[in-house]
């Protein structure tokens, strides 16, 4: 970066902003990064309900969805708060859509490639400052549209969130007329959105690494981003040209992907996926990224194998642009094609085994210490794990053409998605949490949230396997209707009853964030904290007990059931209850600059971090971003600008 | 995990199975060893006062062996699948004995059986709705058409399925190794009515099918 940019920069820090230029539209990465993390959460609690509300159909079909009774009979979506199904059918379109393009994207790209990459390469801020506030505010304009989709007559979007044409093209076919209309627009608009993010995140880490900041120093989570960005940049516009062409196809008559007028339904399925199959990496590369940033500090120890991270994340960036035809194997493409895509599929197994052993490699010999984020990092990995290995089963087309849309997928991608993605996304959150908010978040209420979350992810997402492997079919409104899966039921009872459970642990998470953010530290507040976290454990014991003792197709539990159940629930609630009041720290109180004694640069950086991220000269990088742990040096770690031994840095590489 | 497979009717279906045991049995070998080292690791090496970690930055022997010995094994799972995935999709078969055309109409399965001049589109077709019935032990030839959006036809007990795309016929055959009435479920989302959008499968013995077609056509023809 130029000296007279760093000036200006310098200059700023003694410059109040007002609170538009500050809190709205600010353009500094920091504040941008902070935006798109509200973004993220309060789209997750969307998408989370309408989860639940798809769960409740799928265990107790046709009924009333709890809480949902006083909607009006005359309700398109759902009257008397049965769910119809068409709204069904939305529910899971927009559960995924939301999932994916406004919690995870927004959230680990949006949040985390902003925050960390200037921080982490010790520069002042992104590239394009002005750009990266856009980006932002395109995305919150796509959120909108994306939203204003649930007002509008015949519902949102209902065909899936993959669109398959002519479905999602045809408004006859689905009776969805101006939902899935701009649900295209709204992908369309975000995809614009993640180009600005890409080319400043690119341009950024290319120009404005600090000296010393070579590419082999840069922390593998700033690397995964950049990988991540030029995924995001090749790929988005793929979307952004085929939402269009939806869009073309439903308002303006064109026939891209209509068969009865000539189209090509399969065009949309090789454009859309052509798209995802990169974009599920936009997805995962992030969270392996900060998996490898959090095992190195807490295992206080270098990371295994750090080149091999490299190139296998370049490696998988490379091969994920030739794997997409996966998806379609029973499509009806030439099937001497799947023979291709399966080879594909699989080399780009290789490298993402070449990432778990160099995890494993890192816990090898480690000092670990079990802070929430470490907790997330080692779940993130054996979850991972899972769900890597379950796609072999889908990477086989013979095995595929069996399990092909059934819950086998549905696990496969939770399990990478939801037990990767997001469980790095909650280990980065509180990690980074004292740098972005100047604040820690309270360790005991996240190992509450953790293993909640852990154990009831599990008891969500395992037994789908096993559905999967019976045949279940994904996106069907009611099991019941076949007989084949009527058996079957009790295990859709147990999977709701824990999404249920797993949405409930998400209380001690939002308590913990905003007590946090907002210093509220008083008694009652703390107390409350205590008392909710502790009434949610209590409530979950219950269930299960009334549910041990009664089978899952029993709504009311027996005399003993209910006795035994409110005694383990006491017990359950008492031990979070005391837990919490004997471990809770100051909620909101002042994180020390560098809390997880973690090396990389963010850490040299003041906290709260001022505008321009690191007063009036830029750090000088000298080592490696891991060098945990080396003998000779008396602490177990250093920053990265200060000077090592060469001999050591370079051993084992 | 096994005793989760609905039982199977179908020679193309052992093929299939046999595969999938194949991957569960390496998923699972994998899995454990895995967790088991993780497990390991995670007890042996958390922190103790006075213990430093292990400075070090990798090793190469060990990053070559778990890159070759991933590709070998995937890679002889790619030539074992691949066998029969020629076997089960490009291998069309000439001389089928059964054949029908199914048509995927939001929400039902059409169902064409020719007469006896064995050709589709004359006089002496028969058109069932949403029921398939055919003679166990014999190949049965589909021709997939859709009408509209696309759907997936899906026997889970014969292990089948394949997509039912709109402006395309897609050949599809199994031999049905049972006699029974199964479900012709579509696995893939085709509007409201997507769910119970269910076919029978019907598998007769020889004897019942020669039966049932008498029956069939006499009751057409009145």
């Amino acid at each position: 970066m130029s000296e007279t940019t760093a000036d200006a920069h310098g200059a700023h820090d003694h410059h109040e902003g007002g609170f538009w230029s500050t809190y709205v539209f600010s353009t500094d990465h920091k504040m941008i990064a902070k935006q798109f993390l509200w973004l993220g959460l309060i789209m997750m609690v969307v998408g989370g309900i309408l989860a639940l509300i798809f769960r409740w159909q799928l265990a107790w079909p046709e009924t009333q969805v709890w809480g949902f009774e006083w909607i009006s009979d005359e309700s398109e979506g759902m009257p008397e708060g049965y769910v119809t199904p068409n709204f069904y059918n939305m529910a899971v379109t927009m559960h995924a859509t939301i999932m994916v393009f406004l919690v995870v994207m927004p959230i680990l790209v949006g949040c985390f490639g902003n925050f960390l990459i200037p921080l982490m390469i010790g520069a002042r801020d992104m590239a394009f400052p002005v750009l990266n506030m856009l980006s932002f505010w395109v995305a919150v304009l796509g959120a909108v549209i994306m939203s204003a989709g649930f007002l509008v007559e015949g519902g949102h979007a209902a065909s899936g969130w993959t669109g398959y044409a002519p479905l999602s093209t045809v408004p006859e076919y689905s009776g969805v007329f101006m939902g899935q209309t701009l649900w295209a627009l709204s992908l369309f608009v975000l995809s614009f959105s993640s180009l600005m993010g890409s080319i400043n995140y690119i341009t950024t880490l290319i120009n404005m690494r600090t000296e010393g900041m070579t590419w082999f120093r840069v922390p593998l989570v700033v690397w995964s981003l950049f990988v991540t960005a030029i995924l995001g940049l090749l790929a988005l516009p793929i979307l952004g040209s085929a939402a269009a062409m939806m869009i073309f196809d439903r308002a303006f008559e064109t026939n891209f992907f209509n068969p009865a007028k000539g189209g090509e339904p399969l065009l949309w399925q090789h454009l859309f996926w052509y798209f995802g199959h990169p974009e599920v990496y936009i997805l995962i590369l992030p969270g392996m990224g900060i998996a490898s940033e959090l095992l190195p500090v807490f295992c206080r120890k270098p990371i295994f194998g750090y080149r091999a991270m490299v190139y296998a994340m370049l490696a998988i960036a490379f091969l994920s642009w030739i794997v997409w035809g996966h998806h379609m194997f029973q499509s009806g493409m030439n099937p001497a094609l799947g023979s291709a895509f399966m080879m594909t599929t699989l080399v780009i197994a290789i490298p993402s085994a070449i990432k778990t052993f160099n995890w494993l490699g890192t816990l090898w010999g480690a000092s670990m210490r079990f802070t929430v984020p470490m907790l997330h990092a080692l779940a993130f990995v054996i979850l991972f794990v899972i769900g890597g290995l379950s796609g072999i089963f889908m990477a086989s087309n013979v095995v595929d053409i069996y399990i092909h849309d059934t819950y086998f997928i549905v696990a496969h991608f939770h399990y990478v998605i939801f037990g990767g993605s997001v469980f790095a996304l909650f280990g980065g959150i509180q990690y980074w949490f004292p740098k972005m908010f100047g604040k820690a978040m309270d360790e005991a209420l996240g190992k509450v949230h953790f293993w909640l979350t852990f154990i009831f992810f599990n008891m969500v997402f395992f037994p789908m396997h096993i559905l999967g492997v019976g045949g279940h079919m994904r996106r069907i409104y009611n099991p019941m209707q076949y007989e084949f899966l009527q058996g079957m039921q009790p295990m859709n009872v147990m999977i709701t009853l824990s999404a249920f459970a797993l949405g409930l642990s998400q209380i001690p998470f939002v308590f913990n964030f905003f007590a946090t953010v907002f210093r509220w530290n008083v008694k009652w507040f703390r107390v409350l904290t205590q008392a909710v976290s502790a009434l949610v454990v209590g409530f979950i014991g219950y269930k299960s007990v009334a549910v041990m003792f009664e089978g899952l197709m029993e709504p009311e539990p027996s005399t003993g059931g209910r006795i035994v159940g409110t005694i383990v629930a006491i017990a359950l609630a008492v031990w979070i209850y005391r837990y919490l009041e004997k471990n809770m720290a100051p909620l909101g109180a002042d994180a020390p600059q560098n809390p997880w004694d973690a090396n990389t640069l963010e850490w040299v950086a003041p906290t709260p971090a001022p505008h321009g991220n690191f007063g009036p000269t830029l750090p000088v990088v000298q080592r490696g971003p891991y060098e945990y742990s080396v003998p000779g040096e008396e602490a177990d770690w250093a920053p990265q600008t200060e000077p090592i031994d060469p001999a050591l840095a370079e051993a084992g590489h | 995990m096994m005793s989760w497979l609905p039982e199977n009717i179908s020679i193309e279906g052992e093929e299939i199975d046999f595969l999938f045991y194949i991957s569960y049995y390496l998923t699972v070998v994998v899995f454990i060893m895995v967790a088991v080292a993780m497990g390991y690791f995670i007890i042996k090496y958390r922190a103790k006062p006075g213990v430093k970690a292990k400075y070090t930055h990798g090793n190469n022997t060990l990053e070559i062996l778990w890159t070759v010995i991933p590709t070998l094994i995937l890679l002889v799972f790619v030539l074992m699948t691949q066998t029969s995935w020629a076997k089960l999709k490009l291998a069309i078969p000439q001389n089928p004995h059964v054949r029908v055309e199914v048509t995927g109409k939001q929400f039902n399965w059409i169902v064409r059986y020719p007469g006896d001049d064995g050709k589709f589109g004359t006089k002496d077709d028969l058109v069932l709705d949403n029921q398939l019935n055919v003679p166990v032990n014999k190949q049965l030839f589909i021709a997939l058409k859709g009408a509209d959006v696309i759907h997936s036809f899906f026997v889970p007990q014969a292990r089948m399925k394949q997509d039912v795309v709109p402006g395309r016929t897609i050949p599809l055959w199994f031999t049905p190794t049972k006699v029974g009435k199964y479900e012709i479920p579509c696995a893939e989302l085709c509007g409201f009515g997507h769910s119970g959008m269910n076919g029978e499968f019907i598998v007769h013995s020889e004897a019942d099918y020669a039966k049932w077609r008498k029956k069939a056509w006499a009751e057409k023809d009145k």
